[in-house]
């Protein structure tokens, strides 16, 4: 069984913000970090490696500072890695990265199965798992926590909805996109950390994957951002304090005339 | 590819600098030099005030013939028998869309013997057409018999703008739906609006809720987009008048790849997080397990559910389901209390889209305050015992 595993660079949203009073982006350490879901998918697909055997390649489209994500997974025991960077790659919408990262899974040749995070956490799209799925023809699952052998044609997948579970029988070839219950990424390990630092990585450009520029990148992106801006701050905000009583009361009240359900 | 600096308006001022979220701009003595770190994501355009910046075009290249699509449509999504109310809220927002177009508004309802009153119910709340797929392949949700009904269907009529619901339903197999049609899709819009070309502006957060994106989709037909739950207003136009068209779905489309083997619905009314009008929130605060009960007390009271920050889930506290965050679920319920949790970014990134959010919290500077619409200094273990009891009393 072969195993891909699409992972992305995000910033650290955590320290993305614009200024309340400059209006800009404060971009003060901002590092990158491996978006969380998709070290669920890296350790879904460890998973079955260690279970049943696998032989896993992660793969990253990104710029070229994107091969310490890839190395950081390498060092988690993935088997190997493809960097897919290229100047034209820039400016890539969902459908433009899915166009790129199909590409990539066509040059790999003999992928079974790929997982995908449920969703990247800089642009929160949780679209380029299925547009993948759909490019590469063959079924896909979002939202899944669980993923277990059915037969040797099939999977079986327990996928998390609004209102419960759902289980899935799957053919594969497939896709799926995972969420946190899939399981807690384990720890690098020193044997894999010497692996990692010395792997090769490939880099593999448009002309390698045999893409016209028109297809990937700014220029072969659908959707276009024209404007970003700071959300409308809060101005309804009210601190209650006092006795325990009187905070009650107030609570109450304030929860009332709000004319919030059940109170 | 990279934003251009145009060197004549250029005052190279320097603000362009501080914004980039990639460090890709250097202001130097003469000149703005921009990398190849550059990711186009357009901040330093719009804080550019000599407009100096731009972005190079996006792709015109395999567009649409832009004057064959008419019509506003959107994909009317049930549960159990009955209408969502997601699809209430997408058909308000839409028939203002619709209006302001002065185009048609349809919805469109797939699924198996489904009730005569669904179709109604959707004009009711403003569509002027209902298209009706009823097949049995339709009666249970999968992505690919919906998706590829759905792209036939457009494929045939030709809308111009396409909107569901980001329920999990609408973001699973929409992105099919785009990718087979070949056009743009924009996720989890919290803003629509029509632009003066006539463009659908859709506007959704960024980057954890911290930025807002503006995006329009201008060669890929239909527009498409899905719309977070609980933020449009439906409208209840009783006397509004529309017609329901059956269609039929054209042979050999099923490719019934998928089965679905089981459905499991949720029996614990407050594990249902995405579906809940009032979440009562717990985090590290509560100190045991056990005093996850007096949240499910006054989440049972209000009719709501249970959420807990992920310090509350690594403890063992509570299942995980139950986690509002980055890696959890994101709500936007009417109201929202934490309590006794900090409110880590990761966490708030998942419910500041609540309109009222009551944060409990024994420690003033909690960043929990900063997005509250109502904070409450105080110990929890006193607070809450007495706010239930206040409820129960209203009750009586
Ligand atoms: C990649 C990544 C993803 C993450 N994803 C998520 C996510 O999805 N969701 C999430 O929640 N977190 C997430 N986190 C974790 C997050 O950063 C915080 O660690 C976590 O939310 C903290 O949980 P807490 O607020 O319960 O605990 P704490 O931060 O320990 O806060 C406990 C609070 O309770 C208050 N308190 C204590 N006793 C009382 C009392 N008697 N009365 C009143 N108040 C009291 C304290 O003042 C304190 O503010 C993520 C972190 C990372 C790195
Ligand atoms: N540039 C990329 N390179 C590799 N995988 C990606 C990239 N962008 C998105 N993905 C994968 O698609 C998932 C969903 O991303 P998104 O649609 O951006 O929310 C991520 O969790 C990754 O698994």
């Amino acid at each position: 069984m072969h195993i891909a595993v699409c992972i992305k660079q995000v910033p650290d949203t955590k320290n993305v913000r614009i200024d309340p009073d400059t209006h800009t982006l404060v971009r003060q350490g901002v590092e990158s970090i491996i978006n969380p879901f998709d070290l669920f998918a890296v350790e879904g697909a460890l998973k079955i490696k260690d279970e049943s055997g696998a032989r896993v390649t992660v793969m990253t489209m990104g710029p070229p500072q994107a091969e310490e994500a890839l190395r950081e997974v390498l060092s988690r025991g993935v088997d190997e890695a493809v960097l897919l960077s290229d100047r034209a790659f820039a400016g890539s919408d969902t459908w433009a990265t899915s166009m790129t990262l199909s590409a990539a899974i066509r040059k790999l040749g003999d992928v079974d199965l790929i997982f995908c995070g449920k969703q990247a956490i800089d642009g929160d799209t949780a679209q380029v798992g299925p547009e993948l799925a759909t490019l590469l023809d063959i079924p896909y699952a979002t939202f899944v926590k669980k993923i277990e052998k059915l037969d040797d044609q099939n999977l079986k997948v327990t996928r998390q909805t609004d209102d419960g579970v759902e289980v899935w029988k799957l053919p594969t070839p497939a896709l799926i996109t995972v969420i946190k219950e899939m399981g807690e990424p384990r720890l690098p390990s020193l044997r894999h950390k010497m692996r990692a630092k010395k792997a090769q990585i490939p880099v593999w450009g448009i002309a390698d994957l045999g893409l016209d520029a028109n297809d990937v990148g700014l220029c072969g992106s659908f959707t276009q951002v024209v404007r970003v801006f700071s959300p409308p701050r809060r101005s309804d905000q009210i601190l209650i304090t006092g006795s325990i009583e009187e905070q009650v009361e107030q609570l109450f009240s304030y929860l009332k005339e709000a004319k919030v359900p059940g109170v | 590819m990279k934003a251009v600096v145009d060197v004549k308006k250029c005052t190279i001022c320097g603000v362009c600098e501080g914004v980039c979220p990639f460090a890709a701009i250097t202001v130097g003595e003469s000149s703005v030099e921009i990398s190849d770190e550059c990711t186009l994501c357009g901040m330093c355009v719009d804080t550019c005030e000599f407009g100096a910046i731009s972005l190079p075009e996006v792709g015109t290249g395999p567009g649409a013939d832009l004057a064959e699509y008419n019509g506003i449509w959107v994909f009317a999504e049930w549960r159990a028998g009955a209408v969502h109310r997601v699809s209430h809220e997408l058909l308000g927002a839409a028939r203002r869309l619709a209006d302001k177009k002065a185009v048609e508004l349809s919805a469109v309802l797939l699924g198996h013997q489904l009730d005569k009153g669904l179709a109604t119910d959707l004009i009711m709340h403003g569509a002027d057409i209902v298209y009706l797929v009823d097949h049995p392949q339709l009666g249970q949700f999968t992505n690919e018999a919906y998706a590829d009904v759905l792209v036939d269907l457009i494929r045939r009529k030709r809308p111009e703008i396409l909107l569901a619901g980001a329920t999990s339903i609408g973001r699973s197999f929409i992105p099919r739906v785009a990718a087979s049609l070949k056009t743009g899709l924009t996720a989890d819009c919290t803003e629509l609006d029509i632009s003066e070309e006539g463009l659908l502006l859709q506007t959704r957060p960024a980057f954890g809720g911290n930025v807002m994106a503006t995006i329009v989709c201008p060669h890929g037909r239909p527009q498409m987009a899905t719309v977070r739950p609980k933020v449009m207003k439906p409208l209840k136009l009783s006397e509004h008048q529309g017609r329901v068209e059956s269609v039929e779905i054209t042979e050999g489309i099923f490719r019934n790849r998928v089965q679905v083997l089981e459905i499991i619905p949720e029996q614990d009314q407050t594990a249902k997080l995405t579906e809940a009008d009032i979440i009562i929130s717990g985090g590290r605060g509560l100190g045991r397990p056990e005093n996850f009960a007096i949240l499910e007390e006054l989440a049972q009271l209000m009719k709501g559910a249970v959420g807990a920050s992920r310090g509350a889930v690594e403890e063992g506290w509570i299942a995980p389901s139950h986690q509002v965050g980055q890696t959890g679920r994101t709500v936007a319920p009417t109201l929202y209390m934490a309590v006794g949790l900090s409110g880590a970014i990761q966490h708030v990134v998942g419910m500041q889209g609540s309109k009222i959010i009551v944060a409990v919290n024994k420690d003033p500077h909690a960043p929990i305050f900063d997005v509250a619409t109502c904070g409450v200094v105080a110990d929890l273990f006193e607070f809450m015992p007495a706010f239930i009891r206040k409820v129960k009393q209203e009750r009586e």
